[in-house]
C-alpha cells in the first residue's frame, strides 16, 4: 500500500462534529455530497485546498465524540490516504480500519501544513522528505494490520467467510492501538 | 463460572462470555447479546449489512433500530431514511422503535434490554449508558454495528480499568450531572481513552437509576469504552418492575487489579458548568455566573428522564423565564414525557415559556433540526457535548451544566447557581 502525499494540518482533539458536523447528515443520504462539508466548522477552506492522495495530520485524541463512521467515509471519499496522529479515540480508530483508512499513531509534533510525507507500512515508519526526518509509526495491533492488508471488513469478511481472528493464540499482551 | 484471579466487571462478563479469564490488552471475539442502531447514521448499518453479504440478522429479537436522532423528519432525506429503516425492520421482522419513542439510551431499559452482564453494542457514541444497569455496553461505528448484526459476535479488546470511588450524599441542588462534570474535569476528554470505567462508593446507592445513567453516559466524553456499575438492591428493583428477573450480574473484585483509582468527596461537589468547546473544560457554576444567555435547552440522553425534568421545575417553581431567553424542554422517552404530563411539569415549564420537543434527541445535535441557536447566541444545555456546530451553528457558544443549573439561568437570563432557587432565596 503506498501512502505518499501532502500534509493537512489540525491540532488536539479533533472531534466527529469537526471532521463532518451533524447536521449535514440531514441534508442528504449520499456520503459524496455529505463530504464536501468535511471541516467545514473549523477549516473552511479545507475543501478547496483537499487533493486525493493528501494526509491528515493531527494532534491527541483525534476523532473523538460519536460515534458516526461518517467521519471516516468524508475522508475516504475525498481520497485521504492515511490520518497520522500522535492517539485515536478508540471508536474512530476502529471505523477508519473497517473502512480501509489507515489511522497511524506516531510522533506528529514535528510535522508541519504542506511537509511531504511518505509512509511505509510494513516498516513501521513514516519519511517527512521536506524536513528529512524519519517517525516511528506504533505497529497497528495483528488483527487490525490482517484487515487494514485487505483492504477493509468488506474485503476481509469475503476472504475469511467468517469474523476470525488472525491466529490461534488470541495475541495476549497485544500492543498499540485503540480496538 | 468463576475464575482464581481478582477481576474488574470487564473481565468478568467477558471471561464469562468467552469461557476462558481474559486480561487487559488481550483481544477476543465475544457474542452480542444486542445490537442496535438509529436514523442518525450515514452509511447506515442496514446499508453496510447488505454492502458485507447480509441477508437475515443472527436474531430478530436482539436486533432493533431506534428513529430518534431526527423524530421530526423535518428534510426529506430524513424521512426517506425512516422509510428505509421501516422496510428493513419489517422485512427482517425486528422492532423498529418509532419517532417519538424515544431516545435508544432511555428505551433499552425502559424496554428491558437492559439486563445486567449482557454485551450490548449501539451504532451511538453513548450506549455506554446501559454500563449504570452493569451491561457491558459501547458504542460502535455502521460496519461494526453490521456485523454485529449478521453475526452476533464481535471482537473486542479487553480494557484495563480505572475505578472511581464517589463517597457521601450530593448537597442539595447539586446533581449526577454535575459529579459527572467534576470526574470529566479531573480525568480529562482522553483520560479514560479505551478503559473501563467503574463506579463504586457509597453515593451511587443514593442515586436513582436514571441519575446513575447521567455518569455512565458522559463515560465516553472521557474516552472510556464502558463505563460500568454494580447491581444493588435499588438496581434489581427497577430491573424487576420492567420485568427483567434473569441475568447474571458481575461485581469488580476489590483486590483486581485495576490502572487508575479517583477518590471522589461527593459532598465537597458543586454544581458545575462545562464551558465551550471542550465537556472536559469545567469551573464550578461561580466562576461563570452572570455569563448572559440567549437559549436555555433541557434534554438528550444525558439528561432528559422523569427526575431532570422534576430537578427542573423545582427549580422554575412559579417563575417565568428571563425575555429574550428560549427555552426548549424535551423528555428523553415518550414514557417521561407521559409522567411530566401527568405530574403537571410540561404545563409548568410552557406557562414559563418553554418549547416543548418531541422525546428522543431533539435540541441535542443539528441534526435534529430543533432549537438550533443563532450567529453569536450562548445557550446553557444539559447535553453531553459542546462542540463547536453540535447544535447546528458554529458561531454559537455551548455551555453543558444540570438541567436546574439550565433552567436556573433560563430564569436569570445569565448562567445561575440554581440553589438559591431551590432555597427560595431567589423570588419570583
Amino acid at each position: 500500500m503506498k501512502i505518499h502525499g501532502r500534509v493537512h494540518r489540525f491540532g488536539d482533539n479533533i472531534n466527529t462534529d469537526y471532521i463532518i458536523a451533524a447536521q449535514h447528515k440531514a441534508s442528504s443520504l449520499d456520503i459524496d455530497q455529505i463530504a464536501k462539508h468535511t471541516f467545514a466548522d473549523i477549516d473552511p477552506d479545507f475543501i478547496t485546498r483537499v487533493r486525493p492522495g493528501d494526509l491528515i495530520v493531527a494532534g491527541r485524541n483525534f476523532g473523538c465524540g460519536s460515534s458516526r463512521e461518517t467521519a471516516v467515509r468524508v475522508l475516504r471519499s475525498l481520497g485521504i490516504a492515511a490520518v497520522l496522529a500522535q492517539s485515536f479515540a478508540r471508536i474512530y480508530y476502529r471505523n477508519a480500519i473497517n473502512a480501509g483508512l489507515p489511522v497511524l499513531e506516531c510522533d506528529t509534533s514535528g510535522i508541519q501544513p504542506n511537509d511531504d510525507i511518505e509512509v511505509r507500512l510494513e516498516e513501521h515508519i513514516a519519511l517527512n522528505h521536506t524536513q528529512t526526518t524519519r517517525i516511528a509509526v506504533t505497529p497497528l495491533p495483528e488483527v487490525m494490520q490482517a484487515v487494514l492488508a485487505t483492504g477493509g471488513m468488506g474485503p476481509y469478511l469475503r476472504r475469511h467467510g467468517d469474523l476470525v481472528l488472525p491466529s490461534p493464540d488470541q495475541h495476549p499482551g497485544v500492543s498499540g492501538g485503540s480496538l | 463460572m468463576v475464575w482464581p484471579m481478582a477481576q474488574t466487571i470487564v473481565e468478568r462478563i467477558l471471561s464469562t462470555r468467552v469461557g476462558h479469564p481474559v486480561r487487559p490488552g488481550e483481544i477476543v471475539i465475544a457474542p452480542v447479546d444486542f445490537a442496535f442502531s438509529h436514523d442518525g447514521n450515514r452509511p447506515q448499518p442496514l446499508q453496510v449489512f447488505r454492502e458485507l453479504g447480509g441477508e437475515r440478522v443472527f436474531d430478530p429479537a436482539r436486533v432493533a433500530m431506534f428513529v430518534d436522532h431526527a423524530p421530526n423528519a423535518h428534510t426529506p432525506a430524513v424521512a426517506r431514511m425512516h422509510q428505509q429503516m421501516r422496510e428493513f425492520a419489517r422485512a427482517q421482522g425486528i422492532t423498529l422503535y418509532p419517532a417519538g419513542r424515544g431516545i435508544s439510551h432511555q428505551v433499552l431499559p425502559e424496554e428491558g434490554h437492559a439486563a445486567p452482564g449482557r454485551i450490548i453494542v449501539g451504532s451511538d457514541s453513548h450506549t455506554c449508558t446501559a454500563g449504570a444497569l452493569n451491561c457491558l455496553a459501547t458504542g460502535v461505528g455502521s460496519t461494526d454495528l453490521a456485523l454485529a448484526m449478521m453475526l452476533g459476535k464481535l471482537w473486542f479488546k479487553v480494557p484495563a480499568t480505572i475505578r472511581c470511588v464517589i463517597d457521601g450524599d450530593l448537597a442539595p441542588g447539586v446533581y449526577s450531572k454535575d459529579l459527572a462534570l467534576h470526574l470529566l474535569g479531573q480525568i480529562g476528554a482522553d483520560g479514560a481513552t479505551y478503559r473501563s470505567v467503574e463506579y463504586h462508593g457509597s453515593t451511587i446507592g443514593t442515586l436513582s437509576i436514571e441519575a446513575r445513567m447521567t455518569l455512565t453516559n458522559l463515560a465516553i466524553e472521557m474516552g472510556a469504552k464502558f463505563g460500568v456499575m454494580e447491581v444493588d438492591a435499588r438496581a434489581e428493583e427497577f430491573l424487576r418492575a420492567r420485568g427483567v428477573t434473569a441475568y447474571q450480574a458481575a461485581d469488580s473484585d476489590p483486590d483486581a487489579e485495576v490502572e487508575r483509582e479517583y477518590l471522589v468527596d461527593a459532598t465537597a461537589v458543586e454544581p458545575m458548568v462545562a464551558a465551550p468547546p471542550s465537556p472536559d473544560k469545567v469551573s464550578p457554576v461561580a466562576e461563570l455566573s452572570g455569563t448572559a444567555i440567549q437559549q436555555a435547552t433541557i434534554g438528550t440522553s444525558a439528561n432528559g428522564q422523569l427526575d431532570d425534568l422534576r430537578a427542573a421545575a423545582a427549580v422554575l417553581g412559579d417563575r417565568r423565564f428571563a425575555p429574550g431567553v428560549k427555552v426548549f424542554v424535551t423528555a428523553a422517552s415518550r414514557r417521561a414525557h407521559l409522567a411530566a404530563q401527568q405530574e403537571g411539569l410540561l404545563d409548568r415549564f410552557i406557562a414559563a415559556g418553554a418549547v416543548i420537543g418531541t422525546p428522543g434527541c431533539s435540541g441535542c445535535t443539528g441534526a435534529s433540526g430543533f432549537g438550533v441557536p443563532a450567529d453569536g447566541e450562548t445557550m446553557i444545555t444539559s447535553a453531553n457535548r459542546n462542540f463547536v456546530g453540535r447544535t447546528g451553528n458554529n458561531r454559537a457558544h455551548i455551555y453543558l451544566a444540570s438541567p436546574a443549573t439550565v433552567i436556573a439561568s433560563a430564569v436569570a437570563g445569565a448562567i445561575a447557581d440554581p440553589r438559591p432557587y431551590l432555597a427560595g432565596v431567589v423570588s419570583a
